[in-house]
């Protein structure tokens, strides 16, 4: 069969050369030939071998590769006493982050012993909290602050709200002094860009999850390993757009100001950063969602903050605690979000406005700061004013509503859900992932090799090799075939969604505007949240981290797409119209072909976030590399398996991109 | 009356002509801008190129060979003080790589640029730093203004970083802001002003900090017409009141007429004439300049020296006198008026007379090339 298809693609050389329309057509056409034949082979090949050589391995079994990842831990372990790199450096670091934010968290959220409360109690955090976004911000912000922090105090998880803001906020601090140097050095030096720029795709590309246990070998658990995690993920935004901002300053106006005689040091103060402020700002408010996404997620590997009772309520099935607790991380997400954004905003509107009065804001901003000294001074004088609990509870009788409301929900719909649930599993999941784990791996890999090969070239067939053989070598094969399968399932359906929204935002404005602000919203979220509602209505299964997989990717797909429709040319669109196309020929044949590389580069991030979050999944039943990775950090002897699902999990990703990226470079090209 | 005021106010003009082009050429003995055997290369060896037999292949020839590309080819001319010297160009010929190989902002890959007797070729960055913040400014196509800024502060940018005091420089700045007639706007934002005005902040800038020399790339091919004009106009008007040395790039032969003292015309990076506005026009020097200049309005470049001619022996030498950089649009009127040929008088010499009939074919020629 295969040799039947193959025969177009050798060079037959007394054939009359192609017309043009031909050769735009081919490569086309037998890419999916050739596709459908590996896929017929790989049916038949399972058909026949189906069961054998699947490589599983049980739950609690380790293979040797991993029993020695669980060495080199406990290697660590006995040489940070004695070992003058993790002792002196990691050590060290790791010793001043802890005291950095043990110092945050004695003033700010814990009990400062011997006092009962923290430093500054509730009331002081919120006056000064609200001061400050009325600073940077503005009037609005200052109420969504208030309104924020009082929220945190009546839902009852004042401390983890505080304990994750100040995880963050660290996280952040330290991203910007580093990054925005790091972004001055890449915008004037081609060496250093070449140099980083692959760094900050790996740290972007590895799925979040995966960082945390690496770091756990240097830095064990607690608060310092949280902040370097957070750390790691957060850097690359600000670096990234600060550069761009940087290097996209007008070169005109950077040769006016130079043929005046700026020196390096004046083009840089004078002119690049202010012209590229509001950059850097979206920069800051990028890294900062980034970071709350990661410390929330660093709950796992004992980072203080919100994560903990989310995870914990998740792994007891309490929707109701998990809500309120996910609903809490929302409102910083939220809050952050548009203090940040306001932020920007108002800088540039300030600069505009030349009728503003700064004496009338400097008096609004000492009045502030006096309401916020009394309030800190009352905080630490009043225990109603310090302790948060003195606050009414909303958080208990919310979390039973929603609790109840599940219930009555699943008792309810309970039939539809389930449903859809096993109509699904049994309907496409099941066989999909049958094909990819019941088969024999050397099936699998070979028909995995072709499909690289064939979309991508023979790069991305040679880093797949590569990668599967790093995921053959961990020993979690069967495993690591489980999450691919679900990996392309809720990948393909995200795609079917981005296709439809993104096709219907890409041709009505109307649609566009009601949207965007939901699919934005749905971004600046930390995806870990998705999990609940997810939870809620399907219980833990596999088909649940698929849904909340989905929900994660499809905004920044569906966004993806939309902005190509939209960017393909309006006078295409209205030749075609004038041609006599109907609506559906319009987008099936103009459309979409002509946005075809944002089809592409849609899949790709589509892919990169729904594998990310499936691993995640695997704290609500998702299964397979997720859930070794969690049982990692959650149990010692299974720390070495779950670091090789980490390997693993890294291997695939890289796998998916680098196909994916390919086929997108291709596309660039035809 | 007024038929009598004319001739005067003419005369007086035309003597102001011929005395500006004797000084300069007086002056230029001792330039302010000395330019000489300028090269620039680029590509990957492009300093190996000159002085080798592949220096003298044409640009694409060169290209195929060695993938370099000769963007200015053995450049060298001198601007005298006060002088208006117009470098003017299709686009490709490499002006606007000239003017900033002037001033190092391209770093010239052979020759030698004096300012003011210094060398700027081998000057060091602090040198040339000082060079540009205090000696040569320049003025942008794309104007290059601060979007962060006001007006006021664009204008003084120059002077801040230089180091001058705050009270100082503002005042200067506003000087300048009166002098390109933007006062009221000080407190604007660049983009709030239109493309004309920005040009003229431009424009205040470089003045601001009191230059020697002043470069225009292209400074209002980003114009409107009618603007442009104004534009001009209001170079020629600043030029009369500050009298700065100015280096002009452009590629409208009419702009280039219109402002320039004397005109280089470059093409493929090379040198094709130098010379004043109505030698440039009278005297093409090769194909290329002949077709560039072919729709030019010859009456109103050509100056009495092209028409004159001896005077034939019968004729009357009672007519009018005028000078020899007369242009003829200014003659025709009297020319045309008088029964007499008139007189082309230098000094107490004469040169030449020009009768009507010589007066016409300039004007008739243009009409019906």
């Amino acid at each position: 069969m295969t040799a039947v298809a193959e025969r177009p693609a050798a060079p037959a050389a007394p054939e009359p050369p192609p017309t043009a329309q031909q050769q735009q057509r081919d490569p086309v056409r037998r890419t999916g030939v050739l596709l459908a034949a590996i896929l017929g082979i790989w049916a038949l090949g399972w058909a026949l071998f189906k069961g054998t050589a699947t490589l599983p391995l049980g739950r609690a079994t380790l293979t040797d590769f991993q029993r020695s990842l669980n060495d080199l831990r406990d290697a660590f372990d006995a040489a940070r006493d004695s070992n003058f790199f993790l002792e002196t450096v990691v050590g060290g670091a790791s010793d001043g982050l802890e005291a950095l934010v043990t110092a945050a968290q004695n003033l700010l959220s814990q009990p400062a012993f011997p006092r009962p409360v923290p430093e500054i109690g509730w009331l002081g955090v919120l006056a000064v909290a609200a001061w400050i976004a009325y600073a940077l911000a503005g009037v609005r912000s200052t109420i969504l602050v208030v309104v924020s922090f009082l929220a945190f105090g009546v839902f009852g998880f004042w401390t983890e709200s505080i304990d994750l803001l100040i995880i963050t906020f660290t996280a952040v601090l330290i991203s910007v002094a580093v990054g925005i140097p790091l972004a001055i050095a890449m915008a004037r030096s081609r060496t250093v860009t070449t140099v980083v720029t692959p760094v900050l795709d790996v740290m972007q590309t590895m799925p979040s999850f995966v960082y945390l246990l690496p770091l756990v070998l240097l830095f064990s658990i607690g608060p310092s390993a949280a902040v370097v995690a957070t750390l790691i993920y957060a850097l690359p935004p600000v670096v990234r757009i600060t550069a761009h901002g940087l290097r996209t300053v007008a070169p005109s106006t950077i040769e006016a100001t130079t043929s005046m005689g700026s020196t390096r040091a004046q083009l840089l103060r004078k002119v690049q950063l202010p012209m590229a402020k509001q950059t850097i700002i979206v920069g800051v408010n990028q890294t900062m969602m980034a970071a709350l996404s990661i410390a929330t997620i660093a709950a796992l590997i004992d980072g203080p903050g919100l994560g903990e009772p989310v995870i914990e309520a998740l792994q007891t099935l309490d929707i109701g605690t998990a809500f309120v607790s996910g609903l809490c991380i929302v409102i910083i997400a939220i809050m952050l979000d548009r203090t940040t954004t306001a932020a920007s905003e108002r800088a540039e509107a300030e600069r505009r406005t030349a009728v503003h009065d700064p004496r009338r804001r400097r008096a609004a901003l000492i009045g502030g700061g006096v309401v916020a000294a009394v309030a800190v001074y009352l905080s630490r004088s009043y225990l109603w004013a310090a302790d948060p609990d003195t606050l009414p509870d909303l958080g208990r009788p919310l979390a039973d509503a929603v609790g109840s409301a599940t219930e009555w929900f699943t008792d309810t719909f309970g039939q539809l859900t389930g449903a859809i649930k096993d109509g699904f599993t049994y309907g496409l999941l099941n066989p999909f992932q049958s094909l990819l784990a019941d088969s024999p791996w050397w099936l699998v890999a070979a028909a995995l090799l072709a499909v690289a090969f064939l979309i991508g070239g023979w790069r991305p067939a040679l880093t797949t090799a590569v990668c599967l053989a790093v995921i053959f070598g961990v020993g979690l094969w069967q495993d690591s075939m489980v999450t691919l399968g679900m990996t392309l399932v809720a990948t393909v359906l995200v795609m079917f969604l981005a296709v439809v929204f993104g096709v219907w935002m890409g041709r009505s404005k109307r649609a566009d505007t009601a949207l965007r602000p939901l699919l934005d919203a749905g971004q600046t979220i930390p995806p870990f949240v998705y999990l609940v509602p997810a939870l809620a209505l399907f219980g833990p299964s596999r088909f649940t981290a698929i849904v909340a997989a989905i929900v994660y990717a499809g905004p920044a797909a569906i966004k993806l797409v939309a902005d190509g429709i939209r960017g393909v040319a309006p006078t295409t669109v209205e030749a075609a119209r004038s041609a006599g196309s109907s609506t559906f020929q319009i987008i099936t044949k103009v459309q979409l072909p002509m946005a075809r590389g944002a089809l592409v580069l849609a899949s790709n991030q589509g892919l990169l976030y729904v594998l990310s979050m499936v691993v995640i999944g695997g704290l609500v039943g998702g299964g397979a590399l997720g859930y070794t990775v969690v049982s990692g950090f959650s149990q010692a002897q299974l720390f070495g398996k779950g670091l090789a699902a980490g390997i693993a999990i890294v291997a695939l990703g890289i796998m998916l991109d680098r196909i994916t990226q390919h086929a997108a470079a291709r596309q660039g090209r035809r | 009356m007024s038929t009598h005021a004319l001739p005067v106010a003419a005369a007086t003009v035309e003597d102001d002509v011929s005395a500006r082009i004797a000084r300069l050429d007086e002056a230029r003995r001792t330039p302010l801008l000395h330019v000489d055997g300028l090269w620039k290369v680029f590509g990957a060896k492009s300093d190996r190129i000159i002085g080798t037999p592949d220096a003298d292949l044409s640009r694409r020839e060169l290209m195929a060979k060695t993938g370099c590309v000769v963007a200015v080819k053995d450049v060298s001319f001198d601007v005298a003080p006060g002088e208006v010297f117009v470098v003017m160009g299709l686009s490709g010929s490499g002006k606007s790589t000239l003017v900033r190989c002037l001033t190092r902002l391209i770093e010239p890959t052979a020759g030698q640029v004096t300012v003011a007797g210094q060398d700027i070729t081998s000057a060091t960055d602090a040198q040339l730093r000082d060079l540009r913040r205090k000696h040569v400014a320049m003025v942008f196509q794309h104007f290059g203004l601060l979007p962060h800024r006001r007006v006021i502060d664009n204008v003084a940018y120059g002077l801040e970083i230089r180091g001058d005091g705050k009270a100082a420089r503002r005042e200067r700045a506003q000087e300048m802001v009166d002098l390109v007639g933007l006062s009221g706007n000080e407190n604007s934002y660049p983009d709030q002003l239109s493309g004309g005005m920005q040009q003229r902040v431009g424009l205040a800038r470089a003045l601001a900090v009191d230059p020697s020399v002043l470069l225009f790339d292209e400074p209002f091919s980003a114009l409107d017409p009618l603007i442009r004009r104004d534009m001009q106009n209001e170079v020629i008007r600043l030029h009369h009141e500050v009298g700065k040395t100015m280096v002009f790039i452009t590629h409208d032969l009419a702009e280039a007429l219109k402002l320039g003292d004397r005109i280089l015309i470059m093409r493929d990076g090379a040198m094709v004439q130098v010379g004043r506005p109505d030698e440039v026009v009278g005297a093409p020097a090769d194909d290329y300049v002949r077709d560039f200049v072919s729709d030019v309005p010859r009456s109103h470049v050509l100056t009495l020296r092209w028409v004159m001619r001896d005077p034939r022996p019968e004729e009357s030498l009672e007519g009018p006198v005028m000078g020899p950089d007369t242009v003829v649009k200014n003659a025709a009127h009297r020319v045309l008026a008088s029964a007499h040929p008139a007189r082309v008088v230098a000094g107490d010499q004469l040169l030449g007379v020009v009768d009507r009939e010589d007066i016409l074919r300039v004007i008739v020629a243009e009409e019906s090339p």
